[in-house]
């Protein structure tokens, strides 16, 4: 592929809002999770929750789209002056020419919750005030993004489970290149609701603790929210020593289980080559890997097998959601923001809160940040359905 | 305005009064009066017989309309990319999930939540087809069809590769349906390559217009294309059904509709 650069990003998860916050939680090994209190959950569990999103009000003609997700993402894409970039690209290419591609998982279905809670009495019906396809509808965060920054172009959410906002940077790929668009919004916004709190605990995976990806004793996942965003545009001819590049997209679909990883990490594995080959890159390129690792026993031994296929076991690589949380349908997104960083400050963020590491997984895990000059990363994002993508990130200089 | 062509090999249509591609070929041509009935959906032959059984609307929608498609061009699904577009997911088992979750008991199980994801019908069909091609899970509201047309065809042009594009749609039960009135399941698949073959069965040619998107002349009709995403797609399924050279609107974003060109 023709790389495409991300002229501006950022972040907003549990371990701060926008990029400043973001890199000093990594720098200081700082976790986002706590004990849960969200809502009226009574599970026994901890997760990452952004603060501020209550406070976070929509424009007035946007008040249809009010929810806890689009307040986040409105959160999100105040930061960093990413807002700002987006209108300038909007003048620069026209706001046909910008595209809108957001992974979501869940989008506003904690505000359908909330309102069956609420059914009248008699006739069951949902109260007046509910509307679905601004809040509910997975579309709702990519129809408010573009109707924020009056966009009129292409716009659509990608809901893959876990790894939608990996897969977003896929779509706009290919758009971009198709010569429809001239930019894209990429990213992924995902909010705490009870549906996935409570199924996750169904299924057994929610560990009770902050989740030990990797760890001998790793009992399950941590759910977290976020919003992150990419502006993609066409790479300069000369771009800055530091510029941060999407060089390869590969995806696969493991045809196995819907909610168990193929045990042999087979369709990881197909994204990963496919990630390199269209890069052009080998295995001994990537500098670091930065691992989907959510810490269900499951998860990480198939995705150790995947990654030892091709990489062997000398890459150093770790999984973030130890500080994060797992952002579902948002994770994609942030992991591509912490890639960027890695690549423009040369660290290589720790796993937290893995005491010790599973002999089985024989792999060179992080358990502390290690500074060096970072050229090229992979970060892997797989999901329910058996979907995975793999994304490659290099420096330009 | 940059133009995307590509060719389409295959088709299928499951809806209301609509049990198959031969059958809606008729109607569309107006060879046949249009009946309005509930839609039918087989039970996937493809399924284990636990999974056939528990399978969902739109689980079944999938797996009919994408295999009649492909099987119609004389392909193997397990080597295909798959687009799916949908407004929604199993609008049963979102109601279902959400009526526990307000109650004291929000124990909801395990299938109910895997298959709460947008892409479980996805999942399913790369599990029963054994395809391990990529999927590409979207949703865009009213805009379904249009969004995942176009996703297809930037796909199959510039990856240069053959796709399944299924737009599948199903309705909610009450008290989910009052806000999202889609009244019943509709599902289509194209199977749409870069170049010409001996299946091609019409050239198709998709760029953006500002151009208002085409109605259907027959009332019916109209009503199930203004009324379930998926559905905005008949146009184009009138086109190919009448066959020879036709350009046409179809819905797509309230900002942008896509204009298509379709030839032998």
């Amino acid at each position: 592929m023709t790389p495409l650069w991300l002229s501006h990003f950022t972040a907003t998860s549990s371990i701060g809002c926008g990029l400043e916050q973001t890199l000093a939680a990594l720098r200081e090994c700082r976790s986002g999770l706590a004990p849960c209190s969200f809502d009226t959950v009574d599970l026994a569990t901890v997760i990452g929750e952004v603060t501020g999103v209550d406070a976070v009000s929509l424009p007035a003609h946007l008040a249809d789209f009010d929810c806890r997700n689009n307040r986040l993402a409105l959160l999100g894409l105040m930061q960093d002056g990413f807002d700002e970039a987006v209108r300038a690209a909007i003048a620069r290419y026209g706001a046909q020419r910008v595209g809108v591609f957001l992974g979501t998982s869940t989008a506003g279905i904690l505000q359908t919750e909330l309102a069956y809670r609420r059914r009248d009495p008699q006739t069951g019906a949902l109260p007046a005030d509910f509307i679905y396809g601004t809040t509910h509808n997975v579309f709702s965060v990519a129809d408010f993004t573009r109707r924020y920054f009056g966009l009129t172009g292409p716009a659509v959410v990608v809901s893959s489970a876990c790894s939608s906002s990996a897969r977003v940077f896929a779509s706009a790929r290919r758009m971009m290149a198709s010569g429809l668009i001239d930019a894209a919004v990429v990213g992924g916004v995902d909010t705490l609701c009870l549906t996935t709190l409570y199924g996750f605990n169904s299924l057994g995976l929610m560990s009770a603790e902050a989740c030990r990806p990797f760890d001998a004793q790793r009992n399950g996942i941590s759910i977290g929210e976020a919003a992150a965003f990419a502006l993609l545009e066409h790479a300069p001819r000369d771009p800055d020593a530091d510029a941060v590049l999407l060089r390869g997209t590969g995806e696969s679909s493991d045809a196995y289980h819907m909610s168990s990883p193929h045990p042999e990490g087979l369709g990881a594995r197909l994204a990963m080559e496919s990630a390199l080959n269209m890069a052009g890159l080998q295995p001994a390129d990537i500098t670091y890997i930065n691992l989907h690792g959510t810490a269900t026993p499951s998860n990480d031994a198939a995705e150790c097998k995947a990654v030892q296929h091709v990489f062997g076991t000398r890459t150093p690589c770790s999984s973030t959601k130890g500080a994060t949380g797992h952002t579902l349908g948002a994770a994609g997104g942030v992991e591509a923001v912490i890639c960027a960083l890695a690549l423009q400050h040369g660290l290589l963020p720790a796993g937290l809160n893995t005491r010790q590491l599973d002999p089985a997984l024989e792999l060179d895990y992080l358990l502390e940040n290690r500074e060096q000059q970072v050229k090229h990363v992979l970060s892997n994002s797989f999901g329910f359905g058996g979907t995975n993508c793999s994304l490659i990130f290099s420096r330009a200089g | 305005m940059h133009t995307l062509t590509a060719y389409i090999e295959g088709i299928g249509l499951l809806g209301p009064g609509f049990n198959n591609w031969p059958d809606g070929q008729a109607v569309l041509r107006g060879q046949q009066t249009y009946q309005p009935a509930r839609t039918v959906l087989p039970l996937p032959a493809l399924l284990p017989a636990a999974e056939r059984r528990r399978s969902g609307v739109i689980v079944r929608l999938t797996l009919a309309t994408g295999l009649e498609a492909i099987n119609s061009a004389g392909l193997d699904a397990a080597t295909l990319p798959m687009v799916f577009s949908a407004s929604g997911g199993d609008g049963e088992n979102c109601h279902a999930i959400c009526e526990m979750l307000a109650s004291d008991d929000r124990q909801i199980s395990p299938t109910r939540f895997h298959n709460s994801v947008h892409n479980a019908a996805a999942g399913y069909w790369s599990i029963a087809t054994g395809a391990m091609s990529p999927s590409t899970v979207l949703g865009a509201f009213d805009a379904c069809f249009g969004a995942g047309l176009l996703e297809t065809l930037t796909q199959v042009v510039v990856d240069d590769t053959r796709v399944v594009f299924l737009a599948c749609d199903s309705s909610y039960p009450e008290p989910l349906h009052s806000a999202r009135p889609i009244p019943d399941a509709f599902g289509v698949a194209l199977v749409i390559a870069p170049q010409r073959s001996p299946c091609t069965l019409a050239k198709i040619a998709v760029s953006l217009t500002d151009a208002d998107a085409d109605r259907l002349a027959d009332a019916a009709l109209e009503r199930l294309r203004s009324t379930i995403p998926a559905a905005r797609g008949l146009p184009l399924l009138r086109g190919l059904a009448l066959g020879g050279g036709h350009r046409m609107v179809l819905d797509y974003l309230d900002s942008t509709r896509l204009e298509v060109m379709i030839k032998p």
